[in-house]
């Protein structure tokens, strides 16, 4: 909300400058988002006559004027401006005068002396009030040798409010004025609402049939009123200085009762109105066309739309906006004056669902006071009388009237409890009195009841905030922290997310944190399970859907590097994937990413890209000391022989593998990015170790080299092995793969070591070859191994 | 040859080899089996009695010598080879580490450790939550009923079925005041989601929401933990907080948190975040005795943190994963 400080201060005027006054506003919650000049800077400018004007002997288009700028002496000014004319009172800017743009000399202008320069609204930095082109037009009534600055009020200042949705009381210069008033104590001036003489008797028929909704309906017919009447220029200038345009006088002076009172009002062209007003709620199918052209049609859903309406149709959506066939016009001479009190139940939510946000609206549903609407229509009844004439005919009060708020019990104990700070009961009374509430005393309680205009004042706690707002939060003491003391616990059977992170830091990987949102199409790429989950109202369709998976986001971020000059990428995130909406579908994943060669470019390690067995390594590091599974996957983002899911005891959990050739293509990469991502709570889960002792007696190690089936996965093997449960075998591992020389081509070498060991005596040679044997026969047996000599 | 011949001649010729298996040998034509000196004492037998024992004395003090000289050689040959060894060995103890290269956490992964560091030194644990929540848990719970006009402050992006992204991570205190019971102390990170994207103003943002609620816990304490706590995450003692009047509908009285920055001249205030006495209402929803608990909850922008402590300048740097930032955040 943007308003003039001159107008505030016409009502309320504490001893304090201009950026006081903002920080008090702001530190009583109403905060002050911008204070600017309402006009730029420029001085000696003087409102002027201009006595003659001839034209110069050597220029077509130049004048040379007689001007009074209040003086002895007319000064001689040349002029270009189509509009500079005896008579004409304008703007004179003096030799000396400093303008926004320029500064002002003595000059020649085609050998005539011009002492001064005639300026237009731009010249100044004006908006230009009537234009007209050229020079400046004021008012006849202006005095002549009067700074302009003065005559305009341009020395004043444009608050911008950024008010909280519980303060509509503060929505309207009467409003802040009390608050000011509140807080320094500084005398308010009342606006003038006193009543203004019926001379005629003519009524406007005013049904109510929606009472809850509408409890109070002021009206009054005006009739007369001159069609030609002009706004005058002063609340002209408080409207745009509330960033409101003048339109029509009647409309201007409605609208300047809600920025000054706070109480939206409507005018509507008498002689459009056909039989009685109704307030009542929309039928289906009903139409009404609003102020702003939006045709808008009634549903039956819409029945809890509160109109305005005659005997014909709708006339207005109430507290909203009016309809244009019973709009004052250019022609209007009878006008029907309404101001009413709708309640904010019956407002909240109703303009959003026609795409509008009107002043009106917005005062309504925060809460306009209900004994406003009398007071209001008084106070626009004089202003149109005084500014476009006529005659005005009785306020007619239709409904049960005003509502009062009921009392809240207060207790200051347990304000002072929630605050946590001392303040007197005598000064918790004194501030309800300030700020206009009536308080009964009660024992330990006080009985507070609000004033009409405060619809945020409903239950206890809202006291105890204004208790500490007045009394000023900078006042509140940082007192040192109490609290019981008592050790955290912490368990260890999960380990932190950021000690996984860690572990992924230590192993070159850097964070990254991207949108939880992507598009569709990379969504459809690497979401796993679900169904796409689209915004309904996305920023842009590259956030359209939430990820199914992090790798697209990283997949992005790759591409974002590449373009940037990186040629390696090792990149891993922590968040949320979305597999559907529900709170239980949305795990927390790990998912990283190693592109290009796997070591920075070094002298120390030979160069080669990242492979599958790299990124297995990580997730090895990651796990430890927890074993996993590896089972061959069909993940359609991945390539089908490098790519794998990963089961922990059995429970799949992520996967890990390279892009597919295809995608890889499609993304631009010249090699496929090595990809794994795993849901994060089996990363963190971990068993507390559990002492075993050591092995008194020493292990054996024995190596066996077998050729087997290139096709064959050593996981299978090992767990062959694994099963069996050979008693003295405690570790099988392969240490080395071999394809080539000395090997069929469809055949691959693997060399394992094997510990044997018992844990009471020492292992006899015989013991040793029969294990040996024992394994050799079984992969014999199943998987036609034969052993290398 | 005599005695004293054989001296020099093992001099001169063990002085002559390189390396111990040339000593070796040479060491051999001297006292090995047939050697010179050995020789000599086989001679012995061969004179008369009386001779012998002078003879032989002068043998064995010759042995000695030729047996020290041996040593000697042999050192020496040991310590040229060993010094020849590290010679070779010597390596350019300058050229870089061999192998990997460390990765680093992402900013705001960064500052939320500090966070959480800092309030689990006074008692807060960590809770999380869904981020696609219901109405129930971003609004209604929280105060916010349907219509409300503090909807409007929050521009919130809608799933199918009425589902939302998370306009704040207060839904997380309604989530964990269901399911504990005070009382409570937490801090909530975790990211939330607002329709507005310019230079100021991200779809994503991450905040941290905080919580403690107690019988006694006081808006003086909540003002007195919000400094403490950007006291020690700016390591600034001199830091200020100001509170000023706001209104969410969660929490009641609200507060504007602002913090001093700069110079105690330039009198600078930067907003930090919305706090607040947990609401009456929201303790209702939940099933919190709101006549004997009470408690604060705040909420902090991390980037608005990160950018402050770190100097970053670009909201949107945050989130365009650029590894030239990234990594210096190392």
């Amino acid at each position: 909300m943007q308003f003039s400080e001159s107008w505030l201060r016409s009502l309320v005027n504490p001893a304090l400058d201009s950026q006081q006054l903002a920080h008090l506003l702001t530190m009583a919650g109403l905060e002050v988002e911008a204070i600017e000049p309402a006009a730029a800077e420029f001085t000696q400018v003087v409102v002027a006559k201009i006595l003659s004007a001839e034209k110069h002997p050597d220029a077509d288009r130049l004048q040379v004027c007689q001007v009074d700028v209040g003086e002895a002496e007319p000064l001689s000014i040349v002029c270009g401006a189509p509009n500079a004319r005896a008579g004409l009172l304008t703007a004179c800017a003096r030799v000396g005068a400093k303008l926004p743009e320029f500064s002002i000399k003595q000059a020649k202008v085609r050998g005539v002396a011009s002492f001064g320069m005639l300026c237009s609204a731009k010249e100044l930095g004006l908006i230009n009030p009537t234009g007209v082109d050229g020079i400046l037009e004021l008012p006849v009534d202006a005095t002549v040798g009067m700074s302009l600055r003065e005559l305009l009020d341009l020395d004043d200042q444009l608050f911008t409010l950024k008010l909280t949705p519980n303060r509509g009381d503060c929505l309207s210069m009467a409003g802040i004025a009390r608050e000011v008033a509140a807080l320094t104590d500084a005398p308010v001036l009342d606006v003038d609402c006193a009543p203004v003489t019926a001379k005629l008797a003519d009524l406007q028929p005013v049904a109510i049939y929606a009472e809850v909704a509408c409890p109070s309906y002021c009206g009054r017919v005006i009739r007369n009123i001159d069609p030609k009447a002009q706004t005058p220029a002063w609340m002209v200038r408080r409207l745009e200085r509330s960033g409101l345009r003048a339109i029509h006088p009647v409309v201007d002076i409605t609208n300047y009762i809600l920025l000054e009172l706070g109480q939206p009002m409507h005018g509507f062209d008498l002689a459009r109105l056909q039989g009685a007003i109704q307030v009542r709620m929309a039928r289906a199918d009903e139409k009404l066309t609003l102020l702003n052209e939006q045709c808008v049609t009634f549903s039956a859903a819409d029945a809890d739309i509160l109109l305005i309406a005659d005997a014909h149709e709708p006339l207005a959506l109430a507290g909203i906006m009016g309809g244009q066939s019973s709009a004052v016009s250019e022609s209007t001479t009878d006008i029907f004056l309404e101001a009413a009190h709708f309640t904010p139940d019956a407002i909240i939510g109703r303009a959003r669902r026609f795409g509008l946000s009107t002043d009106s609206s917005h005062r309504f549903e925060r809460g306009v006071d209900s004994a406003l609407p009398r007071r209001a229509i008084e106070c626009a009844t004089r202003l149109i009388i005084e500014i476009c004439g006529g005659e005005c005919g009785p306020v007619q009060e239709t409904g049960s009237g005003a509502v009062a708020f009921e009392a809240v019990e207060f207790r200051p104990a347990r304000a002072r409890r929630v605050l946590g700070f001392d303040l007197s009961d005598a000064a918790m009374l004194g501030i309800f009195k300030r700020l206009g509430m009536k308080v009964d005393e009660a024992g330990e309680s006080m009985w507070v009841t609000p004033p009409m205009y405060r619809f945020d004042i409903t239950r206890e706690v809202d006291l105890v905030e204004e208790v500490a707002r007045v009394h000023g939060y900078e006042a509140v003491p940082a007192v040192s922290l109490r609290g019981k003391l008592a050790i955290l616990p912490v368990s260890e059977s999960n380990r932190s997310a950021l000690s996984i992170k860690n572990i992924m830091v230590t192993k070159g990987y850097q964070e990254v944190i991207t949108y939880s949102f992507i598009s569709e199409e990379v969504d459809r790429d690497f979401r796993c399970e679900g169904a796409a989950l689209p915004l309904l109202n996305p920023i842009a369709s590259q956030m359209g859907v939430m990820r199914g998976s992090l790798v697209g986001g990283l997949i992005q971020t790759l591409r974002h590097n590449l373009n940037h000059g990186q040629e390696r990428l090792q990149i891993f995130e922590v968040g949320r994937a979305f597999l559907t909406s529900a709170p239980d579908q949305q795990p927390v994943r790990l998912a990283a990413l190693a592109y290009g060669s796997v070591h920075v470019e070094q002298w120390g390690e030979k160069s080669r890209p990242a492979d599958f067995y790299d990124l297995r390594a990580d997730l090895e590091a990651m796990l430890h000391p927890k074993s996993f599974e590896l089972v061959r996957t069909d993940i359609a983002a991945l390539h089908p022989g490098q790519s794998a899911e990963i089961r922990i005891g059995g429970v799949k959990c992520g996967w890990l593998g390279a892009l597919h050739p295809q995608l890889t293509q499609k993304y631009g990469f010249t090699r496929s990015p090595i990809l794994l991502e795993i849901d994060l709570q089996p990363l963190l889960a971990q068993s507390p170790p559990c002492y075993l002792g050591i092995p008194r007696f020493p292990a054996v190690r024995r190596d066996i080299a077998v050729i087997v089936d290139a096709k064959v996965a050593l996981a299978d093997l090992i767990n062959l092995i694994k099963d069996a449960s050979i008693p003295l075998l405690v570790s099988i591992n392969c240490f080395d793969v071999y394809q080539g020389q000395g090997v069929e081509p469809d055949k691959k070498s693997l060399a394992f070591n094997m510990l044997l060991q018992h844990t009471e005596k020492t292992l006899m040679d015989s013991e040793i070859e029969s294990t040996v044997a024992e394994v050799v026969n079984l992969l014999a047996k199943n998987y036609n191994a034969i052993l290398r000599s | 040859m005599n005695l004293d011949e054989i001296l020099k001649d093992a001099e001169r010729e063990f002085a002559a080899a390189g390396s111990l298996p040339v000593l070796d040998q040479v060491k051999a034509r001297f006292i090995g089996k047939s050697g010179a000196i050995t020789e000599q004492m086989k001679g012995l037998g061969a004179l008369p009695p009386d001779q012998r024992k002078v003879v032989g004395a002068q043998i064995n003090q010759i042995k000695d010598q030729v047996e020290a000289l041996l040593k000697a050689r042999r050192d020496t040959i040991q310590a040229d080879a060993l010094n020849h060894q590290l010679a070779a060995e010597s390596l350019d103890i300058t050229l870089p580490g061999r192998g990997g290269a460390m990765g680093g956490l992402h900013p705001v992964s960064r500052t939320l450790a500090r966070i959480e560091e800092l309030f689990a030194s006074i008692g807060f644990v960590v809770a999380d939550g869904p981020e696609i929540e219901t109405d129930f848990y971003n609004f209604t719970a929280l105060n916010i009923p349907e219509n409300h006009p503090a909807r409007a402050m929050h521009d919130t992006f809608y799933l199918d079925g009425g589902a939302l992204l998370r306009t704040h991570t207060s839904p997380v205190q309604v989530h964990y005041m269901q399911d504990q019971k005070p009382p409570l102390r937490i801090i909530a990170p975790g990211r939330v989601f607002r329709v507005d994207s310019d230079a100021t103003h991200s779809p994503m943002f991450h905040q941290v929401e905080g919580l403690w609620v107690d019988e006694q816990v006081s808006f003086a304490d909540l003002k007195a933990v919000v400094q403490d706590f950007l006291q020690r995450f700016f390591e600034r003692d001199d830091l200020t907080v100001r509170f000023r009047p706001s209104f969410f509908p969660f929490t009641e009285p609200s507060a504007e948190m602002d913090m001093s920055w700069g110079d105690a001249s330039e009198n600078r205030w930067l907003e930090i975040g919305g706090c607040g006495m947990v609401h009456p209402n929201v303790f209702s929803h939940v099933g919190i005795d709101p006549e004997r608990y009470q408690g604060f909850a705040f909420g902090m922008g991390v980037e608005r943190l990160a950018m402050l402590r770190y100097g970053v300048d670009d909201l949107r740097l945050f989130f365009e994963n650029d590894v030239r930032f990234l990594k210096q955040f190392a």
